[in-house]
């Protein structure tokens, strides 16, 4: 068993799954495990995984990207991983980054990495998206007193201080994004952005498409104002 | 108050009162459910018994007539009892949920076991005994 685990939650991504895997593969060969959360897809997406090599978790109906990721995090931690890369199933993030986002982390720089697709970089999403990634990036910023670009990126690496951090009922299991990032500064987590390369995925809609930016943007204040009331949540 | 309408007060608070026992005691309601309807019922039952406290109360926080008092205790009341669900909903949907990542992760332990003597903490323990 590997020291690293490269955990993937994937929702019917039958179509992207083996081909991701196998980029993962090309970039990290044996040097990390690969752990598949199929969240109740209705498609292939468990056979295509396990086709290629994944360990498959699967999840008997689905309940969201958030919970999916924190099965992944409950695995490492009942299989004492050191270190845990996590990035989507439809291939929008480049495996390429993997060794520059683990690299902090192994060295005990940081706790966390967080892959941020704006830093250095030409992507420009959606003017309503801008906004609210401008808004939130700018509070965790303020609160956490150090530049952080991309709040809601998928593409982390963490250690395994923080992996038992997340597998508790702390973590946020709906939209884990800016609100998780405040609370990990708060229970005393050092955290860095590494630029990474992110595609476009035109076909699929974001998680944060249609109307839920409105309970997104609700939800992120709320949960942003409640972590800053509560005292902070020890590590450990 | 008139005399049928504070006899239709008292007989619904008893009503109420006497249908939330009973659902207690046939355990198809828990004790803890029971306390807002049971506290409700019997405050509900007092003010009617003791007019001159419902109009003292009425008086106290500006309503227009004792009847508007119980009626705007009925929404106090609906108003808890929704709060007391949602705090329950909330706790119950994340008990699901760690119920539902349990169950994955066994399912996946119980598959890796399958294959013969592979990443199976149960073989590799018996082997090294």
């Amino acid at each position: 068993m590997s020291d690293v685990l490269i955990l993937i939650p994937a929702y019917n991504e039958e179509r992207a799954i083996g081909r991701v895997i196998e980029n993962i593969r090309g970039v990290v060969g044996t040097t990390a495990d690969i752990v598949v959360i199929n969240d109740g897809s209705s498609d292939n997406t468990s056979g295509e995984a396990d086709r290629t090599g994944a360990i498959v978790v699967s999840h008997p109906y689905n309940m969201g990207y958030g919970a999916a990721i924190q099965t992944g995090y409950k695995y490492a931690r009942n299989k004492g991983y050191l270190y845990l890369v996590q990035l989507d199933a439809d291939g929008q993030h480049d495996p390429s980054c993997i060794p520059a986002l683990l690299a902090p982390v192994v060295a005990g720089k940081a706790d966390i990495a967080i892959g941020s697709r704006f830093l250095g970089s030409s992507y420009r999403p959606p003017f309503i998206r801008r906004v609210g990634m401008v808004l939130f990036s700018g509070i965790v910023s303020l609160v956490t007193k150090n530049a952080v670009s991309d709040t809601t990126s998928g593409f982390q690496a963490f250690n395994r201080d923080v992996i038992s951090f997340f597998t508790s009922d702390l973590f946020p299991v709906d939209y884990p994004d800016a609100d998780m990032l405040i609370m990990l500064h708060r229970a005393g987590f050092d955290m860095v952005e590494i630029p990474v390369k992110m595609f476009e995925n035109s076909e699929k809609k974001s998680m944060h498409s249609g109307i839920k930016p409105l309970y997104y943007t609700f939800k992120m204040l709320l949960s942003i104002f409640v972590t800053l009331l509560r005292s902070r949540e020890k590590t450990g | 108050m008139p005399f049928n309408q504070k006899i239709f007060a008292l007989l619904t608070c008893c009503m109420v009162f006497a249908v939330t026992i009973n659902l207690v005691r046939k355990r198809k309601l828990h004790e803890e459910y029971s306390v807002l309807w049971l506290a409700t019922s019997i405050l509900m039952f007092v003010l009617v018994i003791r007019y001159d406290w419902l109009v003292a109360l009425t008086s106290l926080i500006g309503a227009g007539l004792p009847t508007s008092t119980l009626f705007i205790c009925s929404i106090i009341f609906l108003m808890l009892i929704a709060v007391q669900f949602s705090i329950k909903i909330s706790s119950l949907t994340d008990q699901v949920k760690n119920l539902a990542q349990e169950n994955a992760l066994l399912r996946a332990e119980i598959t890796e076991c399958k294959l013969p003597y592979r990443n199976c903490e149960f073989f590799k323990s018996s082997s090294d005994s």
